[in-house]
């Protein structure tokens, strides 16, 4: 099984170590990787915003870059949402976006990944800290990872929980409101900005009032916001995502207080 | 002024905010306890999602049938093509009967045709008599909830209305005495009234018959009372037979305000001897929407509002800040499509988190039509033009990685050589309530090229540190 790794733009400029976090891990599992240097952007912001040309036009160059590998992990829920439901339709391409054989349907979040594969299996990490999981509206909602606190669905497995919850000594904090959404979206997060905000800082009360140390998610765009409207508080929460976490807690000389701190 | 601004200023009352956030989130678990004590909740909305697709595929001939069975029982049907024709028949009916006071029990299409100042202005006094609908007309204010009018006013707000309004004592915020005094003012009006309006929540075709539900008895006692009954009702209304109804009725309740069944549920088939009952169907732009591929679904709403209650921007920005007749995500579907250009932010007062989508009980893809609604508003052109011109130039240099490193890695060490407070203010408005993230001095792509090349020399795979090799503009 060739594995190509996607690190989304934003990721590669802003949070580099969540991109090593995943190197690491997957070092660590002994999985074998590849990281095509032409990757940019899944196109997922231009969607979001409304240009559909833009985002098929990025949407194209990411199915080509990606075209000749069986599966195509990434560190983001909401990137891999988009790749694989609103990739645009592009199945008349020959590698084509959600059409049979493309990208879409070969793209995997993170978590759904390991869980798929049981990458983990046999392997304890160690985390004994109180997290706070925010969920990831695309991962959850989109990527159906889990079952919504809307739905009265069957169970389904949810995977970032799943791993975590593996974890000894870990705490999952309960919240109040257990997928409501951060108030990133993109670029309502700045053309909203005071709704967006308000919302961000109802999710980070949720955490603390739950008692939460680390606050961790599958997103990364999620834990930006977050982290910005904590610090700027002086909020003492610790904002990682869900990589860094199993990738400290999976590392074999990492002690559990190294694993935790993540000294950002 | 738009939705971000008005949305904005309702956010600046952060007590405010916070209240009608919860007052709303607990309408919702409300919602989710009821959905629990159904055995098969999804599949019961997939039952109704057919129903009303059904409905909507076959409109015309049902309304046909509705009109032919309606008018058996002796009911009288009208057709109106948009709100002025709706106005005018309504207006014409009760002037020809002499009609001055007219008592009214709540109707979005009404609110959305103008009734109310139509009539006024020709004499006719109307009164809403459901007791939201009537704080709020008090107020000279429009409804902020489908469901619940007066949601976005807490209990001395009320009391300070009554107390200009009706002469309550100063100072009254008790709910009981409040509606008290409501319900007094109220029986009074409803006994003089001469005509009754009311919305319908579902038109049967099979047997013509009309169903309105709602939890205060004004549709009863405002239709028993008078004479004259006019029904009005949008053309998404239609449910092709009785058996449809315990599917919807079953939902419409439990996804609104979480009861098993609202306190009222009235049929209307036909009139009695000495009274009469009007139907005015109403399309006002129904049947453009039914013609769009990607909208048409929102006709199959039943108007329960769980999506108003579920969604996190509409919770902390209050019912009126969408300057709209519905509001809320199914607003921000529906009313671009009566005026992209005056509702252009609408599709965009959403995180696409998905939640609307999951509590609806037709299921309407609603974060999928604002989606589309955002590329319609790309592909005419009604998006900013700078924007435009932003997210072209981020297409650009995205599709071109040598352009993303050399951007990337400018724009870091520049942020990072900069003073800091200088950095946020050309940062804004990012940073009015947020800190900029601590920008790394190398991206990933440069680390992991670092990283390969150190395993390379060493035989072994390298630490990683993202922190490592500070001052590199990678
Ligand atoms: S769109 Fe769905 S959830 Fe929203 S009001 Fe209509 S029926 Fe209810």
């Amino acid at each position: 099984m060739k594995v190509g790794l996607f690190i989304p733009c934003y990721v590669d400029q802003l949070r580099p170590e969540v991109g090593l976090a995943v190197v690491r891990l997957f070092e660590r599992l002994g999985i074998a990787f590849e990281i095509p240097e032409a990757q940019t952007c899944c196109g997922q912001p231009f969607a979001t915003a409304g240009e559909r040309e833009q985002a098929d036009r990025l949407g194209r160059r990411f199915d080509t870059i990606f075209s000749g590998y069986d599966v195509v992990v990434t560190p983001s829920g909401s990137c891999a949402a988009h790749v694989r439901r609103h990739g645009g339709d592009r199945s008349s391409d020959r590698i084509g976006g959600r059409g049979k054989g493309g990208t879409g349907q070969r793209t995997r979040e993170l978590c759904e990944f390991l869980v798929e594969t049981d990458a983990l299996r046999g392997l304890a990490g160690r985390l004994p800290r109180r997290v706070g999981l925010h969920a990831s509206c695309h991962a959850l909602r989109d990527l159906r990872q889990g079952n919504p606190s809307e739905s009265r669905e069957p169970p389904r497995v949810e995977p970032v929980r799943a791993l975590l919850g593996a974890l000894e000594g870990i705490e999952l904090v309960e919240l109040a409101r257990r997928d409501e959404c951060c108030g990133f979206g993109g670029l309502f997060s700045i053309e909203q900005e005071a709704v967006s905000c308000r919302m961000g800082l109802d999710r980070i009360a949720d955490h603390e009032r739950a008692g939460a140390e680390i606050v961790t998610s599958s997103d990364v765009s999620c834990l930006l916001q977050l982290e910005g409207l904590a610090r700027r508080r002086g909020s003492a929460l610790v904002f990682r995502h869900v990589a860094e976490l199993l990738a400290d807690a999976l590392a074999p000389d990492a002690t559990a207080a190294e694993a935790a701190d993540g000294s950002r | 002024m738009g939705h971000v601004s008005r949305a904005r200023a309702f956010v600046a009352d952060a007590e405010r905010t916070r209240w009608h956030d919860q007052a709303l989130w607990f309408v919702r678990a409300k919602r989710d306890a009821a959905a629990d004590l159904v055995p098969d909740w999804e599949a019961l909305r997939s039952e109704a999602a057919a129903i009303k697709r059904e409905a909507l595929e076959r409109l015309p001939e049902l309304w046909i049938e509705f009109e032919a069975q309606a008018t058996r029982a002796g009911a009288v049907v009208h057709w109106a093509r948009d709100a002025e024709e709706h106005n005018a028949i309504v207006a014409r009916l009760l002037r020809e009967r002499g009609v001055t006071r007219v008592v009214k029990s709540k109707s979005m299409l009404t609110e959305e045709c103008g009734l109310n100042p139509h009539l006024e202005r020709q004499g006719i006094e109307v009164v809403d008599t459901d007791l939201g609908e009537r704080i709020v007309q008090l107020r000279s204010e429009p409804p902020s909830h489908i469901v619940m009018p007066a949601i976005h006013l807490r209990r001395g707000e009320v009391g300070e209305t009554f107390a200009r309004t009706m002469g309550a004592p100063e100072g009254l915020d008790d709910p009981d005495a409040l509606t008290a005094l409501a319900r007094h003012d109220l029986r009074a009006r409803f006994l003089a009234a001469e005509a009754g309006i009311t919305g319908v929540n579902f038109a049967v075709a099979e047997t013509g018959s009309l169903v309105v539900v709602s939890n205060e008895g004004n549709v009863d006692l405002g239709t028993a009372l008078p004479k004259l009954h006019i029904a009005c009702v949008g053309l998404e209304k239609i449910v092709p037979a009785k058996r449809d109804l315990p599917v919807l009725l079953r939902l419409l309740a439990r996804s609104a305000t979480g009861q098993a069944i609202s306190a009222y549920t009235s049929h209307f088939r036909g009139a009695s001897a000495g009274r009469e009952l009007h139907v005015v169907i109403v399309d006002n732009g129904r049947s453009r929407l039914l013609a769009e591929p990607d909208f048409r679904e929102a006709l199959a709403c039943i108007r329960c509002g769980a999506c108003l209650n579920t969604c996190p921007v509409y919770r902390r920005s209050g019912g009126h800040s969408y300057g709209t007749v519905i509001p809320g995500p199914i607003g921000s579907v529906l009313e671009p499509a009566r005026d992209l250009v005056a509702h252009a932010e609408l599709p965009h007062a959403c995180t696409l988190c998905g939640s609307c989508a999951e509590v609806c009980p037709v299921r309407i893809p609603l974060p999928q039509q604002l989606l589309a609604w955002r590329g319609v508003l790309a592909a005419r052109g009604l998006h900013p033009r700078r924007r435009r011109l932003a997210l072209r130039i981020a297409a650009e240099i995205l599709s071109r990685p040598t352009a993303l490193r050399l951007v990337g890695g400018l724009g870091r060490a520049l942020a990072r050589a900069l003073p800091e407070s200088l950095v946020e203010q050309l940062a804004r408005p990012w940073t009015r309530e947020r800190a900029l993230p601590p920008l790394p001095a190398a991206s990933f792509q440069t680390l992991w090229k670092r990283r390969q090349a150190t395993a390379r020399e060493r035989g072994l795979p390298a630490r990683s540190d993202a922190r490592e090799g500070d001052g590199d503009a990678g």
